[in-house]
């Protein structure tokens, strides 16, 4: 148990729907970190690509959380570290130390691998390094492998692009061009395998199509296949980017269809994927009454138990606050920072209908402080959610954990009766990296 | 080459060692960093996060805040933070970027006192050091800073400088040490900064002498030193070691000399034993060695505060390649277990858990120091 200093109230952390601005509820401040590590970062995501090795290129502090990722991993046997000292910020060419450092690693490789993902960091950017300069002179003189030019540059992620956001790109930029395959059609989702049994799946495979996607890539080959698909499905914010990129290079389609709780825009969804195949729209009315009978069977589960919502859980956490409390559910609580464009009707609709919601800051001061147990049982579906409620009855989901549509529903109600009935060990779940990988820990 | 590492991890950096430091004393830690130094911090370099309130934060700043030199920004936070938080002090931790744009931190370190009437002061880190440095920079502020010599002089009582989980990571440790000492007929005045009471961490300049007991403690001691005359004790009570260690606070409360007592219980010579670590604990565990089972040893000093800690047999090892030369030839390894990856085969390993270095990796197997023995 946490010993609490005195007493504080809840200004600037957390705000009533009907109060909080859109898409930002609180301003950037101080920054608490929660114990809560379940998120992927861009060594778990670089680790997705097979065969590839990482190098990163920055200075001790930087490199301690990254490296020790990989080795919690147990991934260390691909990914090395070439330190930028004090003085190489100061006096020496950033270029040289950056091109030397990575070929001295790859020198003492057993092999070399096909692909190595380069982190260059903030100092770069800050030390205008010519980047460009440094990859010519590597790819000159390890002509067999092929870099992938990535960023560590968490200073420009509140105004620019997240580091796994151009990581992602970056892994699509070195796909090469190859004949179309009209049988097949890659899916850029979150990181976790997307659900064999969704209505997306299924509406492929009824149209005998195959997917590819990164999280089931054997090989770096079977990676840059990517190159074959005629079609790319988007299902996760952070490749929207990328692929956009992706497909303009290749000349390739793209259809950009986000998991959601709304059955209007999954049968959008749906019906443009099926438009683009020129199949027939499925019949998604069956799937609609199954998700109406599961929510309602999860509500009498639960009966008054509270509900607190992370916005890590789910690309659309606003969403799925409004779906359940639609269906009756006692959603008391949304764990989140800023909103996502994408959410603005759902957050409307919550303000409107549900106006006493609390949206909670997941970061703010404090948060520190403030006590986290409860007065009674709380059902939280995400880590953050979880550890802010200190409950064992948890729904251990990040990134959508790879659901989609109508079946992404009836899992999340399954999960929730589970988590309601089993107590999970929150502290040991919670601080382990990267849901979905090996922990050594 | 000494900057790359082809499979093992570097240390904990100066910034997770300077929120270490710092963690219980009741101030609040800024990180002036973008992202990312807190978060490693608390993952893989601190053990207290999870049970332990602190107020320990991230600036958050951005591309146009370092561009713009926007320390408004950073100042309107904290005086908010504090405002509500109402922390003892104020500890600003550099990171990269705010140390490439010469952030004025002194400046800013003023500017928070006259608003706050607490003691506002800047930890020298930059993120391109190891977490010894950074530990051994906040202890030397918090020497400067925190310390009056106002107090009643406690004779006889001893205060423990550069106690962080980052060596002592075993629960408990910080009272372990009190307890030891206790015993032994030290009563402690003021321990920096584990298990510790922040009521007391000010007295510092009470006691007639400091133990060191681990690098992160030098600089802090080197200040009590200049200020207050007060003299030091460099090695940990661990072992067999521990009665030198008692002997060495005697002599330097009667002398008024610092002592390094493991330079003078070992024996030196070709090493039967290779230990690998931060230099107070691996030498104080080497000494507790040779007077427990006779063997000579040496230690190979991978983190950077090494001044006067090392004996003749020792050495500082810079690198992954570096290291992997030194351990050649040696004949029994005693280190945290990643070295394994790094050491000959066939030399026998005993592995020694080091949170600074495998993070959590290793946690559940972490050894008591206290009682650890050769096996």
């Amino acid at each position: 148990m946490l010993k609490r200093i005195g007493s504080y109230g809840l200004e600037d952390t957390a705000v009533p729907a009907k109060d909080a601005a859109f898409p930002q509820p609180f301003s950037w401040s101080l920054e608490y970190c929660p114990p809560v590590y379940e998120s992927w970062n861009i060594v778990h995501i670089g680790m997705l690509l097979p065969e590839a090795h990482q190098i990163y290129v920055c200075a001790d502090n930087c490199m301690r959380g990254v490296t020790m990722t990989a080795a919690e991993m147990g991934q260390s046997h691909r990914f090395h570290c070439v330190i930028v000292e004090e003085k190489d910020m100061l006096f020496t060419n950033l270029e040289q130390v950056t091109i030397e450092g990575v070929s001295d690693v790859i020198d003492n490789l057993p092999a070399h691998p096909p692909a190595i993902l380069v982190f260059t960091v903030c100092v770069h950017h800050f030390l205008g390094s010519d980047t460009d300069y440094i990859y010519r002179e590597l790819e000159k003189r390890y002509p067999d492998i092929t870099f992938i030019r990535c960023w560590m540059d968490p200073v420009m992620q509140k105004n620019h692009r997240m580091p796994d956001v151009t990581e992602r790109a970056a892994m699509l930029d070195v796909v090469p061009e190859m004949p179309k395959n009209p049988g097949l059609v890659n899916i850029l989702g979150a990181d976790l395998p997307h659900d064999g049994d969704s209505e997306l799946m299924e509406l492929l495979r009824n149209q005998g199509i195959r997917v590819r996607e990164l999280p089931g890539c054997k090989t770096y080959e079977d990676f840059l296949k990517f190159g074959e698909a005629g079609l790319n499905i988007v299902t996760y914010p952070s490749f929207r980017y990328g692929g956009e990129r992706f497909c303009e290079r290749m000349g390739r389609d793209m259809l950009y269809l986000p998991p959601s709780f709304s059955y209007e825009e999954i049968d959008q969804s749906l019906g443009a994927l099926a438009q683009y195949l020129h199949a027939d729209m499925p019949d998604t009315a069956p799937l609609r009454e199954a998700c109406e009978r599961e929510l309602e069977e999860t509500r009498q589960a639960l009966g008054d138990m509270p509900v607190y919502i992370d916005y890590i859980a789910h690309t659309r956490p606003a969403g799925m606050t409004r779906l359940l409390l639609e269906h009756g559910f006692r959603v008391e609580r949304l764990y989140i920072d800023a909103f996502s464009a994408e959410e603005e009707d759902d957050f409307r609709w919550l303000q409107a209908n549900a106006p006493e919601l609390m949206i909670f800051s997941t970061i703010r001061p404090k948060l520190r402080v403030l006590p986290r147990e409860q007065d009674r049982p709380v059902l939280a579906i995400g880590p953050k959610a979880a550890f802010y409620a200190d409950t064992p009855y948890f729904v251990n989901m990040v990134e959508c954990g790879g659901t989609w549509g109508y079946t992404g529903i009836l899992r999340l109600c399954r999960d929730m009766r589970q988590a309601a009935l089993q107590e999970k060990d929150t502290r040991d779940t919670v601080t382990r990296k990267g849901l979905g990988w090996v922990s050594l820990i | 080459m000494k900057n790359t590492y082809q499979i093992l991890p570097v240390y904990s950096g100066d910034v997770s060692g300077a929120c270490a430091a710092l963690y219980e004393l009741g101030g609040m830690v800024v990180m002036h960093d973008p992202s990312g130094c807190n978060s490693t911090y608390n993952t893989f370099d601190e053990v207290r996060w999870y049970e332990k309130e602190s107020l320990i934060f991230l600036s958050g700043m951005t591309d146009v805040d370092a561009i713009t030199g926007n320390d408004k920004k950073l100042i309107a936070d904290i005086l908010m933070a504090a405002g509500e938080l109402h922390p003892r002090f104020i500890a600003l931790v550099n990171s990269p970027i705010p140390f490439l744009n010469g952030t004025d931190f002194a400046g800013i370190c003023r500017i928070l006192e006259d608003r706050l009437n607490i003691p506002a002061f800047y930890v020298s880190t930059n993120g391109a050091h190891d977490y010894t440095e950074g530990a051994g920079q906040a202890f030397l502020q918090a020497a400067r800073r925190l310390v009056d010599g106002n107090g009643e002089k406690r004779p006889g009582t001893v205060n423990i400088l550069g106690m962080t989980p980052l060596n002592y990571t075993l629960s408990g440790s910080g009272k372990r040490m009190e307890a030891i000492l206790t015993e032994a007929g030290f009563p402690v005045n003021a321990n920096w900064a584990l298990d510790c009471d922040p009521e007391t961490f000010s007295r510092a300049s009470a006691a007639p002498v400091n133990l060191v007991v681990s690098s992160a403690g030098l600089y802090a001691a080197e200040e009590l030193h200049r200020r207050f005359g007060i003299p030091y004790v460099i090695g940990a009570p661990l072992g067999g070691f521990a009665p030198a260690v008692m002997e060495a606070l005697k002599t330097a409360m009667e002398t008024g000399e610092n002592q390094v007592p493991h330079i003078q219980s070992r024996k030196g010579g070709e090493p039967d034993v290779t230990l690998v670590g931060e230099p107070v604990v691996m030498t104080s565990l080497a000494a507790s060695i040779e007077l427990e089972t006779g063997k000579t040893t040496e230690v190979l000093c991978p983190t950077e505060v090494t001044r006067g800690l090392l004996g003749s047999a020792d050495q500082s090892v810079a690198g992954e390649a570096e290291m992997q030369e030194a351990l050649r030839s040696a004949r029994h390894i005693v280190a945290d277990p990643l070295y394994r990856s790094v050491s000959p085969e066939g030399v026998p390993f005993t592995p020694l858990p080091d949170l600074a270095f495998s993070g959590r990796l290793y946690l559940k197997q972490t050894p008591d120091l206290f009682t650890w023995k050769l096996s």
